[in-house]
């Protein structure tokens, strides 16, 4: 690395959060980290509001995709957290556009993904813990407790499938925040990482350039499958709270 | 004293490049329910997209258990 020209990359930089008007970082300073946050929001207002404006019966080109995104989400809701959970449905939708937005933003060229922060989704996953721990005693009282205890299980392995399954839940928001935020973030940083090597390579730089091109591709599926998976997981989860027990 | 911070660096670093070793079995686990959705569809494709919720749940849980080996290289990258 220390010679001339030599390679240079620095694929964790992108990922630097810096205040948009200079000085310091406070508790309310606007950084690029907000900004992408508010363009998030604003891009789905857009759409939403485009989309339920004309409300008609043949729904034009904007009306069907809001109208996909519902049914969509609306289906997976009723599905997997069952009747019951269709309460939770804005929710879930506002989890999942949010999501997807911010994840597909950040692929946008000179941009940055709000998701790629493991602060970020450790807000979004402890939103869903707090979420069904709540409503989880709420509906069922300390009947919610049972769902630690496997009543399916033979008698002696109970009290060894509650231990893990106590670990299990409280592990929950850790793997459901950084199973978003590290996919994200992994993807930014091998593309900086090709990047990289196409800036040494000279005329050869056309393979790495390919490779970028390829993972972008990947990337896109990425963005919408970890937005799928978040959703699906606060279903399941919410399943557990509103839902018969599965067990 | 300057020997050691440089050893406890190198350790830091070799720690955080091993962690990641436990990725591989999240890939294992992952290919393997991918195999087995992908093997069971073609066998009966009216049941498969019923199941794709469920085959989604699958990996992201086969998934969780090589992330944690990824958070423990992050831990000792950013935060040791």
């Amino acid at each position: 690395m220390a010679e001339e020209g030599g390679l240079q990359i620095h694929p964790m930089d992108q990922f630097q959060i810096h205040s948009l008007f200079g000085g310091d970082i406070g508790m309310f300073t606007p950084t690029n980290q907000t900004l992408w946050l508010g363009i998030t929001v604003l891009a789905i207002s857009a759409l939403m509001l485009a989309a339920s404006a004309g409300r008609s019966m043949i729904p034009g080109r904007v009306q069907s995709i809001g109208e996909l995104f519902y049914g969509f989400i609306h289906d997976m809701v009723e599905e997997v957290a069952g009747h019951d959970g269709a309460k939770f449905f804005p929710y879930v939708m506002a989890l999942f556009t949010f999501i997807l937005f911010s994840n597909l933003l950040g692929l946008l060229p000179m941009s940055f993904s709000p998701t790629s922060h493991i602060a970020a989704t450790a807000t979004l996953a402890i939103m869903v813990f707090l979420t069904v721990t709540l409503v989880g005693i709420w509906r069922k009282g300390l009947g919610f407790l049972a769902m630690f205890w496997v009543s399916s299980a033979p008698l002696v392995l109970r009290p060894v499938l509650a231990a893990i399954e106590v670990i299990s839940y409280f592990v929950r928001p850790l793997s459901h925040s950084i199973r978003l935020g590290g996919n994200i973030m992994a993807g930014h940083a091998m593309i900086k990482v090709f990047a990289g090597f196409a800036g040494v390579m000279g005329v050869a730089s056309v393979l790495p350039i390919a490779a970028i091109a390829a993972i972008y591709g990947l990337e896109l599926l990425v963005a919408v499958v970890q937005a799928y998976v978040f959703t699906i997981l606060t279903c399941v989860y919410l399943r557990d709270a509103v839902g018969e027990a599965h067990h | 004293m300057e020997d050691v911070a440089q050893f406890a660096l190198m350790g830091k670093y070799i720690g955080a490049g091993l962690a990641t070793i436990g990725l591989g079995g999240a890939g294992i686990g992952v290919g393997n329910i991918a195999a087995n959705f992908l093997a069971g569809a073609l066998r009966n494709p009216s049941a498969a997209p019923a199941q794709t919720a469920n085959f989604f749940v699958g990996v992201a849980f086969a998934e969780a258990l090589g992330i944690f080996s990824f958070l423990i290289a992050l831990l000792l990258l950013f935060a040791a």
